[in-house]
């Protein structure tokens, strides 16, 4: 169980922990780079806040990570810590003539006994800078990112804290769509926390969304793209339809990398591409002129 | 018409049984003629027996039946008049959703709705049904006009999903959808939503967040379209009936889960069978809940919204508690 206490929250060296990283694993020194492949010692990795050395290329952050990355040291107060998934429908497949089974309240228990975390979102409420925001951060670890019920509650609270508090919301997404063994439930979490957002918007408060990689499905057609300042990492896979679900629609070949950051820029659906060590001061400028 | 979906083979045979006797017309021998009588006595207990309790997948395949009827069919049968709109007034027309004034019940209301077509032509022409971000927007600029000019909005929903083309992700598909969640909540109207066929992914919820949600017997709302679940969970779309059933995606359910506000019944053997009696049971639907919400004062009304999809989620709590400090 990940406690609040044990968050290392060490900005001004700015290295992100190392408890629960998911790099692909080249034993304990060295990670290669997905991107170009380059062999990369772990320490430099994490030194350069897991983007590499050589191609930019950023690797995934867990939530407590990212948190670490972006506000001040020791101001993150979790919220909903304890909110555990539940299974609404009971959702049991097995498939005939085969042992292959599917049963989401044993997935539930894998995953969070896997990643450590109840779910797929961390919210809470901190500072940067010294200026009061709240924020949900989304982790891509836990069942790809998928929102379900708890994900869409968390961030609600956590949006219905900043209109009680009057503070700016911040949200980081990550996320492979919506939970399909929680289908309609899931579906409805979008409507939910569009629903909070909007009256965060009519009280006039600022609500920033941040896309890593990937921000894809329901998240994306929801609260990600609901900002009023909408940011993205570089190179962060950013869309409605996956490039697989789209080349097997269109029956033609979608290039590696193309509908990700740069793109959604291109078209004019985000406002900025933002490196990760440029992020905490842009995060924090924003806040400087919003608030 | 003929019983032709798949689970409908024991009715289709007694539907054959029957069609050889009508055709000797005159010529029936008294026995006959009675023979007759209990066929089609049978089929009708039959039909009753099967469609009291369709499963999940048969639902499906009913919601999807080529002859159902779609939107301009019961926007025909259902209002008085009617003008669409055209346009989203920055790129084009989409043609998946089908929008305009309606005379309903004497008043004007703003109708937005999904249209799927039913030849192969039609389908091109519609996109299968699947919605253009434009027509998103479309939606969004008829929605800010119905709260101009303070007529309810109605929606019907009919969409396998939002559109998922390549072009559509350079026009923004995920901003479209989210921009009209988003707007949906803020309407100072009264909304009402009818998912009449298929209710799939956030292409039909972009049009769906309403004050409250009606749904036709054999239609579905689900996350994903059941194939597309399927392969998602890697299963495989051939697969898609278990994932259907383990979703509980019938109107029966999400009426259950408290989503749905009512369902409307259908027609013996699904709504193709009687477009008008279907349209009536959707009129006076639409009817008795316009009726209702234009009695609650607006400022309660969007509470009540707020509250209807705030309130949808299950979890639990760790036993031991850890309470967050705010």
């Amino acid at each position: 169980m990940v406690k609040e206490a044990s968050i290392p929250l060490t900005h001004e060296t700015v290295s992100v922990p190392n408890t629960k990283s998911h790099l692909s694993q080249m034993g304990d020194i060295a990670v290669k780079c997905p991107k170009c492949k380059e062999i990369l010692y772990r320490k430099d990795l994490q030194k350069n806040l897991k983007v590499c050395t050589r191609c930019s290329h950023h690797f995934r952050l867990t939530a407590y990570e990212r948190i670490a990355l972006l506000v001040d040291p020791d101001s993150f107060r979790e919220l909903d810590a304890d909110m555990i998934p539940a299974d609404p429908l009971n959702f049991t497949i097995s498939l005939p003539n085969s042992d292959k089974k599917l049963e989401y309240a044993s997935k539930l228990a894998e995953e969070r006994q896997k990643v450590g975390q109840n779910e797929a979102v961390i919210s809470g409420y901190a500072t940067i800078e010294s200026k009061p925001l709240a924020l949900a951060v989304m982790d891509f670890h836990f069942m790809g990112g998928s929102m379900g019920s708890v994900v869409g509650e968390k961030i609600t609270n956590a949006i219905e804290l900043a209109i009680a508090r009057h503070m700016p919301m911040l949200i980081v997404s990550t996320s492979g769509g919506a939970r399909m063994q929680e289908s309609l439930f899931s579906l409805m979490q979008m409507a939910k926390a569009s629903a909070a957002l909007a009256k965060l918007g009519s009280e006039g408060l600022p609500y920033f969304s941040l896309l890593t990689d990937p921000t894809t499905g329901g998240v994306s057609a929801s609260f990600a793209f609901q900002g009023d300042v909408i940011l993205a990492e570089p190179g962060a896979l950013i869309c409605f339809t996956g490039p697989r679900v789209i080349e097997g629609f269109m029956h033609i070949k979608v290039p590696e990398n193309t509908i990700n950051s740069d793109f959604a820029l291109q078209h004019g659906m985000i406002d900025a591409v933002v490196p990760r060590r440029d992020l905490r001061q842009t995060l924090s400028r924003l806040l400087q002129m919003y608030c | 018409m003929a019983y032709d979906l798949e689970f409908e083979k024991p009715l289709a045979e007694l539907e054959k049984k029957i069609h050889a006797l009508q055709r000797k017309v005159d010529r029936l021998k008294p026995e006959e003629r009675i023979q007759l009588q209990t066929l089609e006595l049978e089929l009708r207990s039959r039909t009753e027996e099967i469609y009291e309790d369709l499963t999940a997948w048969q639902t499906v395949q009913v919601a999807r039946h080529k002859d159902r009827p779609y939107s301009l069919d019961y926007i025909k049968l259902i209002c008085d008049d009617f003008f669409e709109l055209h346009g989203d007034r920055s790129y084009g027309d989409d043609h998946a959703i089908v929008a305009g004034t309606a005379t309903f019940e004497g008043q004007t209301v703003m109708l937005i709705c999904q249209q799927k077509g039913r030849d192969m032509k039609e389908k091109q022409y519609r996109n299968l049904g699947m919605s253009h971000p434009e027509g998103y927007r479309k939606a969004q600029r008829l929605m800010r006009q119905a709260e101009k000019f303070k007529f309810p909005l109605i929606t019907f929903i009919d969409t396998p999903g939002a559109s998922i083309a390549l072009p559509d992700e350079e026009r923004g598909q995920s901003e479209a959808i989210a921009a009209s969640i988003y707007l949906m909540f803020r309407l100072r109207i009264p909304i009402v939503t009818a998912v009449i066929g298929e209710g799939c992914s956030g292409g039909a919820l972009a049009i769906s967040i309403a004050d409250r949600i009606l749904m036709m017997e054999h239609s579905y709302y689900t996350v994903a379209a059941p194939e597309a679940a399927a392969d998602i969970l890697k299963f495989g779309s051939p697969y898609a009936y278990l994932v259907a059933e383990g979703q509980r995606i019938k109107a029966k359910d999400a009426h259950a889960f408290c989503i749905a506000d009512e369902v409307i019944p259908e027609p013996l053997g699904g709504a193709h069978r009687d477009y008008t009696q279907a349209a009536e049971a959707l009129k006076a639907g639409l009817r008795t809940h316009l009726r209702e919400l234009k009695q609650i004062p607006i400022e309660d009304l969007l509470e009540k919204r707020y509250q209807k999809f705030r309130t949808i989620g299950h979890f639990g709590r760790e036993t031991v508690a850890k309470t967050a400090q705010i």
